[in-house]
C-alpha cells in the first residue's frame, strides 16, 4: 500500500498493550459499530440535528484514533468541531471513503 | 508493607462507545483489576450505588446521562462523593477539561488512553483514596459517628453555636478504692467493660459521648445533631446504664469481686456546642451553665445516695412519662441560688 490509512506505530502499540488476539476482536467490534455511525452522520445532517451529529462524529473520531486511523480521525474531528454548518454530503462521502480504506486495512491486519 | 498501588481494585468503566469500553476494560483487567462496565451515566450511577467500587473511569459524551451530570450527582451523594473519578475522554476544548476537574474529577486522560499513563494515574488515585479512607476510619474511631458526620458535612471550624439539649455526666463510685483493691490489668478491663456498656446505652438513645475522663464520661443529647426529645433520651439512657451496671455487678459478685455503682447527673437547657481547642488538636464539646449543673448533679449523687439526679428543666420535659421524686433545693458551689433537684428512681437504687 502506497499510503497507509492505519498508522503502524499506533496499531503496534495497541497490540502490545492489549494483546494481538484481543485487538482482532476489537477490530470486529469497530467494523460493526462504525457503519451505523456513518449512517447516523448522514441522517442527522439531512435532518439538521446538530447534537447527535456532533456526538456521532465524536465517537468515530475516538475509535479511529484508537486504531491509528489518523486521517479518518482527523476528518471526523473536523466534523465534530465545525458541526452541521460546515458539513456537506460531499464531506461525508469523503469520510465514508476514508473509512472503507481503513476498514480494509484493519481486516488485513486482523487476518494477518 | 502491602503496596496498594499494585493491589487489585474494583473499577467501573462508563463509556457509551463499545470499542472504547472493551479496550479500557481490557487494559484494566491486564493490570489485574476487577472491572465492570456501564454503557451510560445512568446505569453507571445505579451500579455505583449498588456495589462497592474503588474508582470510576468516566467518559463525558454519553446518552441518557452524560459525564458532567454523573459528576454532579456523585458530588451530591454523601456515600459516593469521595469516589475517585478519572475522566477518559476526547472532549474538545480545555474548558471542558477544567469543568471536569472543577466538578470533582481526580484526573483527566485524553483518548486514546495510554496504558502506562493509565496505570500510573489509577495507582495514584487508589493510593489517595486509601489514605482518605484511613483518615475517615481514624476520625470514626476517635470521634463519635455524629461528630465524624458533622466534620464531613460542615468541615472543621473552631466555633460554637447555641443549641438546646441535655448533658449527662456519669462516673463510677469509689473508683479509687476499687483501683487499689485489684491489679491494674483488671481495672483496665473493668473500664473497658464499663465504657462499652455506657456507650451502648447512650448512643442507643441518640446521645454522644464526647469525653471520657478516667472513670467517668460526659455525654451530649441534642448536639451536634438535633434530637427531638433530648431530655427523655438522656434519662432513658441513664436508666439503662444503671440497669447494665447492676447486671455487671451481679456477674462480678459471682466471680467474687466487689460490686460497682455509678452516679449520673442530667441537666437540660441552652448551651454552646462546637469544637474547642487549637487548629491542631480539638474536641467537640458543650459549655455553659447547663453543663456545669449536670456535673454538680452527678457529684451530688454521692450525697443524695441516688443513682440518677436531674434538674427541674429535665424533670419538666419528662412530664408524666418517667417518674421523678422531688428532693428539694440544694445549694451548689458556683450557683447563686439553690437549685431544685429531682431523683429518678431506678433499679436497686430505687429501693435503697
Amino acid at each position: 500500500m502506497a499510503t497507509s490509512a492505519i498508522d503502524p506505530a499506533v496499531f503496534a502499540e495497541l497490540q502490545a498493550s492489549a494483546g494481538a488476539d484481543f485487538v482482532r476482536e476489537l477490530i470486529d467490534t469497530f467494523l460493526e459499530e462504525a457503519p451505523p455511525m456513518l449512517v447516523e452522520l448522514r441522517e442527522t445532517l439531512a435532518a439538521g440535528r446538530a447534537e447527535p451529529f456532533r456526538r456521532a462524529a465524536h465517537s468515530l473520531k475516538s475509535n479511529a484514533s484508537t486504531f491509528g486511523a489518523s486521517a479518518l480521525a482527523a476528518m471526523a474531528r473536523e466534523l465534530e468541531l465545525q458541526g452541521l454548518d460546515a458539513a456537506t454530503p460531499a464531506a461525508l462521502a469523503a469520510l465514508a471513503q476514508e473509512y472503507e480504506g481503513a476498514a480494509a486495512e484493519l481486516k488485513a491486519l486482523r487476518d494477518a | 508493607m502491602h503496596d496498594t498501588r499494585h493491589a487489585p481494585a474494583r473499577l467501573l468503566v462508563a463509556d457509551d462507545n463499545k470499542v472504547n469500553r472493551l479496550l479500557l476494560t481490557r487494559s484494566l483487567e491486564l493490570q489485574g483489576h476487577t472491572v465492570a462496565s456501564a454503557p451510560n451515566g445512568r446505569v453507571a450511577l445505579e451500579m455505583l450505588r449498588e456495589g462497592a467500587f474503588d474508582l470510576l473511569l468516566l467518559d463525558m459524551e454519553m446518552p441518557e446521562m452524560n459525564g458532567f451530570e454523573v459528576l454532579e450527582q456523585l458530588a451530591a451523594d454523601r456515600a459516593l462523593r469521595d469516589l475517585p473519578v478519572i475522566v477518559t475522554s476526547s472532549l474538545e476544548g480545555l474548558g471542558n477539561v477544567v469543568r471536569c476537574i472543577e466538578l470533582g474529577a481526580e484526573d483527566y486522560l485524553a483518548k486514546p488512553v495510554n496504558a502506562v499513563l493509565l496505570k500510573a494515574r489509577i495507582g495514584a488515585s487508589l493510593e489517595k483514596k486509601r489514605l482518605r479512607d484511613q483518615q475517615k476510619e481514624l476520625v470514626r474511631r476517635f470521634a463519635t459517628p455524629e461528630v465524624a458526620q458533622d466534620l464531613q458535612q460542615s468541615g472543621f471550624a473552631l466555633a460554637g453555636r447555641r443549641v438546646r439539649g441535655s448533658v449527662m455526666f456519669c462516673d463510677i463510685r469509689n473508683f479509687t478504692a476499687l483501683v487499689e483493691s485489684q491489679p491494674p490489668e483488671e481495672t483496665i478491663e473493668l473500664l473497658n467493660t464499663f465504657y462499652t456498656l455506657m456507650f451502648d446505652a447512650i448512643s442507643g438513645n441518640g446521645g454522644v459521648v464526647n469525653q471520657m475522663i478516667g472513670d467517668g464520661l460526659m455525654a451530649i443529647f441534642g448536639a451536634p445533631l438535633p434530637l427531638a426529645d433530648h431530655a427523655g433520651a438522656a434519662v432513658r439512657a441513664a436508666l439503662e446504664m444503671v440497669e447494665l451496671i447492676e447486671l455487671l455487678g451481679s456477674e462480678r459478685a459471682e466471680a467474687g469481686r466487689a460490686p460497682i455503682r455509678i452516679g449520673i447527673g442530667v441537666a437540660t437547657g441552652e448551651m454552646v456546642a462546637g469544637y474547642t481547642g487549637t487548629q491542631q488538636r480539638a474536641t467537640y464539646t458543650c459549655i455553659g451553665d447547663t453543663v456545669n449543673l449536670a456535673a454538680r448533679l452527678e457529684a451530688h449523687t454521692k450525697i443524695a445516695l441516688r443513682a440518677i439526679l436531674v434538674d427541674a428543666e429535665t424533670c419538666a420535659e419528662l412530664g408524666e412519662r418517667i417518674a421523678t421524686e422531688r428532693l428539694g433545693p440544694v445549694a451548689f458551689r458556683g450557683k447563686a441560688l439553690p437549685v431544685e433537684v429531682f431523683a429518678v428512681p431506678c433499679g436497686a437504687a430505687a429501693s435503697a
